[in-house]
């Protein structure tokens, strides 16, 4: 089957952002279906393309795979870029797992109430230049490569750019003590599959807008 | 190197709890280390033992491994337990995923308040027997085999089997209506090794207690 991969979620970065980010990585060009309302989140349920009756979604090679890690895995895999044998794979996972814990709490800090979402973002720059970023500095700094692991492009430095562009979201310093990851960024954001994703008119999304959470709670209520 | 596989834990279930199970499915037999203060917790930490500075942590072929998914990927790889290409480890993906999102709710279930656990134990209840456990009851009629992928025992099997036993134990009946399962329940008590692990005195922990409570919230300072 040579159709492109088929990416079923709503407009917004939420649970599929990882996903574009890889297939964009890996050079592969995908289709959009975007959820606009709870209609059409209930046409793909009763359709019988939701294993579990939730989205992300993706159809890929006769597939219809959902699960976000289940579908990172697969492209991961599909696209040698998971290293080399079960030891390196043991590696980028920990690093994944690692920054989608990170991940979690960036994506629910647009959901806090207002009188929380300071104390969060706190709570978001302690995680990130406390626990998660300092262990990528010394990766890197130990071993000296481009990349995380295995000396070659793996979906760990796919994940660590983008980890790295979404706490800069928040604050833009906030590399500051981390020279290697600075470095890191400039090589990863130049090579050119991440490079044409990082511009304009990419399938990339801009981060969340407060006008948005009503029709997304909407759609998924 | 031929030494045992080390688990650094609490003595309880948790998180360290799948990966137990896994082990033991695949007959390897392993050490524990339980955790009693907080104090030991951030040793570990500081001794750079602790990649993201939280358990579990498990002492592998050299490796210090954390993140439970990234622990049991490597277990699941090593003893062959993750189906024989990319699209069986994605239907294994897919499916142990799935089952993870359904212990989720009995990991916390303990730390609810007691007003809320009876509304708790609905949820579990509803969400195994209509979203969850009807995907392996139709995944195992559809092609009749004893097991989830590939007609091969698979990290998929030990994750629904321990699924079943934890959800059984708050909704003793939820199995009532599902005659596959109960037929996979059966079959899969009575491999070997899942056999030696339901018997009394091994690795098994017993379901979370007060106590098991007490001593998460003390030693990991639950935000």
């Amino acid at each position: 089957m040579s159709g492109k991969p088929v990416l079923h979620y709503v407009s917004v970065r939420g649970r599929m952002e990882p996903v574009k980010w890889l297939l964009a990585a890996a050079g592969v060009e995908f289709e959009e279906r975007i959820l606009k309302t709870k209609d059409d989140l209930q046409k793909l349920r009763t359709d019988g393309c939701l294993l579990f009756q939730q989205v992300p979604m993706v159809e890929i090679d006769g597939m219809k795979l959902v699960q976000t890690r289940a579908i990172l895995n697969y492209i991961a895999g599909k696209y040698n870029l998971y290293g080399k044998d079960l030891k390196e794979r043991a590696l980028i996972d920990m690093y994944v797992e690692g920054m989608a814990d990170l991940y979690d709490i960036i994506m629910n800090h647009d959901f806090k109430p207002a009188n929380e979402k300071e104390k969060d973002l706190a709570n978001i720059m302690d995680k990130a230049t406390n626990r998660y970023l300092p262990v990528f500095e010394k990766v890197l700094k130990d071993h000296g490569h481009d990349f995380l692991v295995g000396n070659k492009l793996s979906r760990a430095d796919v994940n660590l750019l983008e980890t790295i562009l979404m706490v800069e979201e928040f604050k833009p310093d906030a590399l500051a003590k981390f020279p290697l990851l600075q470095s890191f960024k400039a090589r990863m954001s130049n090579i050119p599959s991440i490079k044409k994703f990082l511009q304009p008119g990419s399938p990339r999304k801009p981060p969340l807008q407060e006008k948005d959470i009503p029709n997304l709670l909407a759609i998924f209520s | 190197m031929s030494e045992k596989p080390r688990l650094t834990y609490i003595n309880g279930r948790g998180r360290m709890e799948s990966i137990r199970w896994l082990l033991a499915a695949a007959g390897v037999e392993f050490e524990e280390i339980f955790l009693q203060t907080r104090e030991q917790l951030l040793k570990l930490g500081q001794d750079g033992s602790l990649m993201f500075h939280q358990l579990p942590l498990v002492e592998i072929d050299g490796m210090k491994l954390v993140q439970c998914r990234a622990i049991l990927s490597y277990i699941a790889g090593k003893y062959n337990l993750y189906g024989k290409d990319l699209k069986e480890r994605a239907l294994i993906d897919m499916y142990v995923e799935g089952i993870s999102d359904l212990m989720q709710l009995i990991l916390m279930f303990p730390f609810s308040p007691p007003e809320a656990k009876e509304k708790n134990i609905a949820t579990i209840s509803e969400k195994a027997t209509e979203r969850y456990f009807p995907v392996f009851e139709k995944v195992l009629k559809q092609h009749g085999q004893d097991f989830l992928v590939g007609n091969r025992f698979s990290w998929a099997d030990v994750q629904l089997m321990e699924a079943i036993l934890a959800v059984e134990e708050k909704v003793p009946s939820v199995l009532s209506g599902f005659p596959q399962l109960q037929a996979f329940k059966t079959k899969m008590s009575n491999m070997p090794t899942i056999k030696k692990f339901l018997q009394p005195g091994s690795p098994r922990k017993p379901p979370p207690d007060e106590n098991y409570v007490a001593t998460v919230m003390k030693i990991f300072k639950l935000d």
